[in-house]
């Protein structure tokens, strides 16, 4: 799985002469990592406090936002600085459902897929014609206005203002002998892995290939026939799919909304998670996560007058130690592990 | 590198904990809850020592040199204050993941002074569900004092933005009865809440006395149609509701315009530094305001004999920082309540009895504090300070004039 996803433009011709026995092994060290990656994750929850396993909930949200953002940066090619308006759309489509409709958290999650879905594609039209930096300029200014727009006093009825709303955390089903925090953590698991699978098959897909080659050659991509405007607008959509699930999960775990979670700094946070597990990776999303979650605390760790210096530096160090972020670092221990 | 760390904290923890036990056996009267042992009390606390708000972060510094300096007289009662504080970058989601770590993982006694409106709104239930006291909230927001009983462990302490606004009411009824007021305010929970107590406390005639208002939203460039809109309704009384950048605008506008109403600025925007040296200090000249802390770098302090123990304190403790930053004897003030809630709890160091004496300050006062301004709670009213004096701007700095002000009637 690694192997294959990480060499997508690799030619497909070389890829089957030697592949057999490298894409064999290739697959069980995958299968051999997944299952102790699955045996780590569910063993969590047994082992450490509820305050601890919050923090890998919070993780895991992370991780799928980041694996929404690399479905649109890693494999279509395209930029996004404005992921946090789609995180805090669907984190306000879910609070607003639970606090004003009573809606069950559960059907929150795909209210706010669909929520974010529409917004990213319908947001994804205009921006075509935005290539590089230029998009990501636009999607800033998404950022930007986000926290502003969901102060606005038309909206303040269901937004709450700058107040936020505050909603009361879901209880585990009665018959299982979980906590609330241990239960959102499963619950959570269980949401990130589901979207992994599915988008590790729409990688494998037809349709992957297709926005592989829009980001590789979008000329060539255009002339084998694929419809450039259609498959950019929905790697838009999905990705604000994924990060409007991972918004709506957010706001579940921390009981709360309000404007100013959601500013640029959590684009940023997504953009610098992406690029530390590894653009076009897909399981760098969980690095990516960690990252975002636990190395801002280690640096306040070290000194609290310097934290962002300490982050700096860190990330820095990260970055030069391993340039292509996690994927090439996986990269290279499997190869030597091979050889 | 992470269970390594959490392993190590969990054997100090059950150190701590075995330590407890022992004592609590040996000493039978004490009474003791998480975070306090014969040796020791542990206080939390959250800043925004990064992100928009770090310049509030000198507040934390302030507080961890306080109990640094009772550590080193010997501690309260014989214990020494572990004060862990916590950055948020002022994110809510953020401030609620460090709650969590301090009440859970290193299990303190309460969280004290933790900053801001929007992080405070995101923990206020988790705390209250844990039974953990919030103390004394560094936020003028109303909402975390007025309702003891359903937030029975969140507690203000600064004089809220609604007392403000009643305090300025009273004001006026008494010195301009027949004004027309216009009310310029930021549109969002803190330019409403100090509105709502200024109108409060005008009563029936807030209808009438009220002739003019017009709401801003943080992300305007200016305000100067607002201001151009007051002056065209007529209005005598300019009540100034507005964060610092907009202040300045204000004042500055004001006297392009050659506009003289009665000019009150609330105390969010009295920073002479911040507001009246962009706003031109000539322009400022007459601006009527509030205040309850005194000014540590106001010439007329330096003799203040009651003032010795807080530049003793700075020139010790805190040697570098700036002198003119008002958050310096904000964080002395608020710390020194903290210490005597600590004190009346003596050898019942427990949640609930810490909440139950924050709630039963009588007539405590802070060197820091205007004289004549004392802190006072009940059960039934968790509004920690609630007077100001009125002071006018010279120019230079603030006079305070006129007797000290309070605000009796609760919304």
């Amino acid at each position: 799985m690694a192997e294959t996803t990480l060499a997508p433009t690799a030619g497909e011709a070389v890829a089957t002469a030697e592949m057999p026995r490298s894409l064999r092994r290739g697959g069980r060290i995958a299968l051999i990592s997944g299952i102790v990656f699955l045996v780590v994750a569910i063993s969590i929850p047994l082992f450490f406090r509820n305050f601890v396993v919050f923090q890998f909930t919070q993780m895991l949200v992370y991780a799928i936002a980041i694996l929404g953002l690399n479905l649109l940066t890693g494999i279509n090619g395209q930029f996004s600085l404005g992921h946090s308006a789609f995180y805090a759309l669907g984190a306000y489509t879910a609070a607003i459902l639970m606090d004003q409709y009573s809606v069950n958290y559960i059907w929150t999650l795909p209210a706010a897929g669909v929520v974010c879905f529409i917004a990213g594609f319908l947001f994804g039209l205009p921006a075509l014609r935005l290539e590089g930096i230029y998009l990501a300029l636009a999607t800033f200014a998404l950022a930007i206005a986000t926290p502003q727009i969901l102060k606005l006093s038309p909206l303040e009825h269901w937004t709450g203002g700058v107040q936020g709303i505050v909603i009361v955390k879901p209880d585990p089903p009665s018959w299982l002998p979980l906590n609330q925090d241990q239960w959102l953590y499963y619950f959570t698991l269980a949401v990130a892995l589901i979207l992994y699978i599915l988008a590790r098959n729409l990688v494998k897909s037809r349709t992957g290939r297709a926005l592989m080659a829009i980001r590789d050659n979008p000329i060539a991509a255009r002339s084998m026939g694929i419809n450039l405007s259609l498959y950019k607008s929905l790697a838009f959509g999905t990705s604000a799919l994924y990060t409007g699930i991972a918004g709506a999960l957010g706001a579940i775990i921390v009981q709360f909304v309000a404007p100013d979670s959601f500013t640029l700094v959590l684009s940023i946070a997504f953009l610098v998670g992406l690029v530390v597990g590894g653009v076009g990776w897909l399981p760098g999303a969980i690095f990516g996560g960690a990252f975002v979650l636990f190395v801002p605390n280690i640096a306040e760790g070290v000194s609290k007058g310097l934290s962002g210096a300490v982050y700096g530096v860190i990330l820095i160090l990260l970055i030069y130690l391993m340039p292509t972020g996690a994927a090439g670092f996986v990269r290279a221990v499997l190869s030597r592990f091979k050889a | 590198m992470l269970s390594h760390k959490i392993s190590r904290r969990g054997v100090a923890l059950g150190i701590v904990a075995a330590g407890t036990f022992a004592a609590s056996a040996a000493m039978a009267q004490k009474k003791y809850g998480s975070g306090a042992t014969d040796t020791e009390i542990k206080l939390g606390n959250i800043m925004p020592y990064s992100g928009p708000a770090s310049a509030y972060g000198i507040i934390g510094q302030v507080e961890a040199a306080y109990f640094k300096m009772i550590n080193d007289q010997g501690g309260i009662n014989g214990r020494k204050i572990n004060f862990i504080s916590y950055d948020d970058g002022y994110s809510p989601p953020k401030a609620v993941e460090q709650a969590r770590k301090l009440v859970e993982s290193d299990e303190v006694l309460f969280i004290f002074n933790p900053l801001g409106t929007p992080t405070n709104s995101a923990t206020m239930k988790y705390m209250n569900a844990k039974k953990v006291p919030q103390l004394f909230v560094a936020t003028g927001a109303t909402k975390f004092s007025e309702d003891p009983k359903t937030n029975h462990w969140t507690m203000g302490w600064q004089p809220s933005y609604q007392t403000e606004g009643h305090i300025y009411a009273k004001y006026i009824l008494t010195n301009h009865p027949n004004a027309k007021i216009g009310v310029l305010y930021q549109n969002d929970d803190y330019g409403k809440d100090v509105y709502k107590g200024l109108k409060d406390g005008l009563g029936d005639k807030a209808k009438t006395m009220i002739v003019a208002d017009a709401p801003y939203e943080v992300s305007d460039p200016t305000i100067d149609s607002q201001i151009l809109k007051l002056k065209a309704s007529g209005v005598d009384l300019f009540m100034d509701i507005t964060t610092p950048k907009f202040a300045a605008q204000a004042i500055t506008k004001v006297a392009e315009i050659g506009w003289k109403p009665t000019h009150i600025l609330n105390n969010v925007s009295a920073s002479v530094g911040s507001v009246f040296k962009p706003a031109g200090l000539e322009n400022g000249i007459g601006v009527l305001s509030t205040g309850y802390l005194k000014d540590p770098s106001d010439p007329k302090t330096k003799d203040d004999p009651t003032l010795k123990d807080f530049f003793a304190f700075l020139d010790k403790y805190m040697p570098d920082a700036d002198r003119s930053n008002l958050n310096l004897a904000y964080g002395y003030g608020v710390t020194q309540t903290v210490v005597q809630v600590l004190k009346q709890c003596g050898d019942e160091l427990t949640r609930e009895n810490v909440m139950k004496q924050a709630a039963n300050l009588k007539n405590f006062r802070s060197a820091v504090f205007l004289e004549g301004i004392t802190a006072n709670t009940t059960p039934n009213d968790y509004f920690v300070l609630e007077q100001l004096q009125m002071m006018k701007f010279t120019g230079q700095s603030w006079d305070f004039f006129g007797p000290i002000l309070s605000s009796e009637a609760k919304s």
